[in-house]
């Protein structure tokens, strides 16, 4: 009984782990760039089957990835958001017209990519074995590549959350996130800071990509369902909040896991159900303004 | 009759106190000021009445009816009207359709198109903006925004109107003009309530003056009263 | 001279209507099978556009939930398509859509505008996961088989399901409640101030948008004959009325009708030469429309307009 409850519990950690990483990133474009990315997930694919292309036909350990996928990741982004948001920035004569621009704009973004992805990898379900061997844990078994992905996401969580609190472009990051004019009188320069921000959102997407891709199969729709996830912890979260995001991730991945071990298939829905809740009780999520 | 009454009036934003325990009445055909510092909570008091906000805790009553958790356009039916600090006008439609808008559904009767019309065009007609009636609102200069925003206000029937800062932002001449509207909303038996910091117009025009500080209600009086006041000398000069 | 011009524009614009219209319902008198069905494509994106602007045009709110009304009146179909007539299976559809469009604007249109959009974003994939669900545990069997009917049937349903549509948005938009709804869009805290309940117009407006939704997904299902929940829940569905309605522009009451004929039938080109490309080139076009023309093709119709006639506003 108590094995089962910490396979749960653990399961949920490690489902946690992703989902606090994709929502930190989404949160952050959101949160400073004001950009509900809903192309966000395909990032997250993007990163997904590099990582398997680099390792089934490269040979080259997905952990390495890691350096690969989060650098290219953030390069795109920060290119995209240089060109494509920064313009609809200048253009729309209101932040809710940008809001409701730029996520129209990322919906077209959505459908470019996953059409990129299928051409280039196409329709078929991808998945690769790498430290896929059991690890024993209190009793019960887990495969080493989710461990390994814990680790990494949590380290990443944590690491991302100390350069916001402690660091000098931190700080610029979140002043812009409070107040973009001021931050931009103070000196921040603004349009670097949306552009660095959208892309470091880019990077967490593509580095978790790898991570899920280490184990769980891959295809070029995956996506979405990514996306769905992160929109729902950053509300959860609380709007505009990235510690929330941090948190209601792992909460989310706890439910997440419980769900699945009752009634497998259902794990989508129950999120809804707590996204409903909220709208109900509290939209402005756990941490939010 | 008392059209207005506000009693224990509070509302917390966080842990502060935007507004706090202010009771306040308004008689029928009375124009009352509110004046106060920047920040004293005075349009946060318009939006506790009009149903922006709602007051945690304290009431609010219209005519004796408490209105306290109604919803702006329960309230707005009901005969009470507002216009905003930051002009709220809908931008890219013309003056006219503004002002049609508060025909159509600013009363709790049905009001045939025609009817509304011709009543959205007599309001253009009194405001002084027949002549931009098919001008898109974001168009007009400032002072004609505000009159717009009266004029819509005015299409709802109401019996008492809530004028946030009409004045503000306005040069000599446009002040003079916005007294004399306000004079004239009063004289067609319109109750007025009127947030101000020209304090000429509310010294002339209005019949009471009560004003707030930091939340509370720290004066009422008659103009020469409140003139004449230590402690909202004070306020003034001490900030 | 100006006389006649206006009077002229009150004639021959009405008269070009019913024209149209006339030819529409005789098509399958003269036209050939690949016209009669290629057109009911047309006629459907018309009808999923142009009830997406009936909510989202003037009040801004953006609906990603047409793919899941559709799929509601695909799955309404499949179910019941054999056990009821045709004209209460697809009036059932749209009340189903009706009804789920209830819930949605309930829960989320007394919220701020990004609420509304990210649960109608997710709501393809949730009822999709739900069915799927359903269908594994509760019945075992995937997908289902719709009934067959005749191609010219399913096209005069399309037809008339889009004739009471244009019917109903061209109500709304010269009624009192368009002109409600496009202040909400402008400044919805104004609009509640000046008397209009903007929570129940928004929920009631989305609601009787997603009929239509639901009965064009009723009558094309038969046309697929058998669907599963990925055929019925596709996104697909909720981004070509925003691409096409974005194109078009929504400025002017034809710029949706237009920009879904445009791309129903650049979608019936491209299909079958570069079946690969094509959403990358629609996903395109979206980003570089949301861009350059932000107005559409009826803001551009408008530009070309003002540049002939001449002349800028005065401002008073």
């Amino acid at each position: 009984m108590i094995v089962t409850i910490l396979d749960i519990v653990i399961a949920g950690l490690l489902l946690g782990g992703l989902y606090a990483l994709i929502a930190m990133g989404l949160s952050l474009q959101y949160g400073v760039a004001r950009v509900l990315n809903i192309s966000h997930g395909e990032f997250i694919m993007l990163g997904a089957l590099t990582t398997w292309t680099l390792y089934t036909a490269f040979g080259i350990n997905p952990l390495v990835c890691l350096a690969i996928c989060g650098p290219v990741a953030f390069l795109l982004g920060f290119i995209i958001h240089r060109t494509l948001f920064k313009r609809l920035l200048t253009s729309s004569a209101s932040p809710g017209i940008f809001e409701s621009n730029s996520m129209l704009a990322s919906f077209g973004l959505m459908f470019i990519i996953q059409n990129i992805a299928l051409i280039a990898w196409g329709p078929e379900i991808r998945g690769y074995s790498y430290l896929a061997f059991p690890v024993n844990l209190a009793g019960a078994l887990f495969g080493a590549n989710r461990l390994v992905t814990l680790g990494f996401a949590v380290v990443i969580g944590l690491a991302f959350y100390l350069f916001l609190a402690r660091t000098r472009m931190g700080k610029a990051i979140r002043a812009a996130a409070q107040d973009p004019v001021t931050a931009g009188l103070m000196g921040v320069n603004i349009n670097n800071v949306l552009a660095l921000c959208f892309g470091f959102g880019a990077a967490m997407a593509g580095i978790a990509g790898m991570l899920i891709s280490m184990c769980y199969p891959v295809h070029g729709v995956m996506g979405l369902e990514y996306t769905i996830i992160a929109i729902i912890v950053v509300v959860l979260g609380g709007l505009g909040s990235i510690p929330g995001s941090f948190i209601g991730g792992f909460i989310l991945g706890l439910i997440g896991s419980i769900v699945t071990y009752f009634e497998p298939g259902l794990a989508l829905a129950a999120y809804y159900a707590i996204f409903i809740l909220l709208l109900l009780v509290r939209p402005t999520g756990i941490m939010g303004k | 009759m008392r059209i207005l009454e506000g009693e224990g009036v509070t509302k917390y934003f966080g842990g502060l106190a935007a507004v706090s325990n202010v009771d306040f009445n308004v008689d029928q055909g009375e124009v009352v000021g509110l004046i106060g510092p920047n920040g004293a909570g005075k349009t946060t008091l318009f939006n506790l009445i009009s149903g922006a906000l709602v007051p945690k805790p304290g009431a609010t009553k219209f005519k004796g009816e408490n209105i306290t958790g109604l919803k702006p356009h329960q309230i707005c039916k009901m005969g009470v009207a507002r216009t905003f600090q930051s002009v709220k006008v809908f931008a890219n439609m013309p003056v006219l359709e503004n002002v049609l808008l508060g025909s159509l559904f600013g009363t709790s009767n049905s009001v045939s198109s025609a009817d509304a019309a011709r009543e959205a065009t007599g309001l253009l007609e009194f405001v002084g903006l027949s002549a931009v009636r098919a001008t898109p609102a974001k168009d007009l200069t400032l002072a004609n925004q505000k009159r717009l925003e009266v004029a819509r206000a005015l299409a709802t029937k109401p019996e008492i109107l809530l004028l946030d800062e009409l004045m503000a932002g306005l040069n000599p001449t446009e002040v003079a003009q916005a007294m004399e509207l306000v004079t004239r909303i009063r004289d067609k038996g319109i109750t007025i309530f009127m947030i101000e910091h020209v304090m000429k117009a509310i010294m002339s025009i209005c019949d009471r003056i009560i004003v707030l500080h930091h939340g509370k209600k720290i004066a009422e009086g008659t103009p020469q009263e409140i003139a004449v006041s230590r402690t909202v000398i004070e306020v003034y000069l001490g900030e | 001279m100006n006389i006649t011009r206006v009077d002229l524009k009150k004639v021959w614009v009405p008269g070009l209507l019913l024209i149209i219209l006339v030819l529409l319902a005789t098509l399958s008198l003269y036209a050939s099978a690949y016209t009669v069905i290629l057109l009911t494509s047309i006629l459907m994106y018309i009808v999923l556009t142009v009830s997406w602007v009936i909510f989202s045009g003037p009040t801004g709110y953006i609906s990603l939930a047409p793919a899941a009304f559709f799929g509601v009146g695909i799955y309404t179909s499949a179910i019941l398509g054999k056990e009821l007539p045709l004209p209460i299976v697809i009036f059932i559809g749209g009340l189903a859509s009706f009804c789920l469009a209830l819930l949605v604007g309930a829960l989320t249109l007394r919220l701020r505008g990004i609420y509304f959009a990210i649960f109608t974003f997710g709501l393809v994939e949730l009822i999709k996961h739900l069915l799927l669900w359903y269908e594994i545990n509760m019945t075992g069997t995937r997908g289902r088989f719709v009934i067959v009917v005749d191609n010219n049937t399913i096209y005069y349903v399309m037809f008339i399901i889009l004739v009471i549509l244009l019917l109903t948005a061209y109500f709304i938009r010269r009624s009192k409640f368009g002109l409600a709804l496009r202040s909400i869009g402008e400044y919805e805290d104004a609009a509640a101030h000046t008397g209009v309940n903007v929570n129940a117009l928004k929920t009631i407006t989305f609601a009787v948008s997603a009929v239509f939704v639901g009965a064009a997904g009723a009558i094309m299902a038969t046309r697929w004959t058998y669907i599963d929940p990925y055929i019925a829940f596709n996104p697909l569905f909720s981004f070509m009325p925003v691409l096409m309605a974005i194109f078009g522009g929504m400025g002017q009451f034809y710029g949706p009708i237009l920009g879904a004929a445009i791309f129903a039938y650049l979608e019936e080109i491209l299909l079958t030469k570069f079946p690969y490309y094509y959403m990358l080139i629609f996903g395109t076009i979206l980003v570089v429309t949301i861009l350059y023309l932000p107005e559409g093709l009826v803001g551009l119709v408008q530009k070309l307009r003002r540049r002939i006639s001449g002349g800028k506003r005065a401002h008073t």
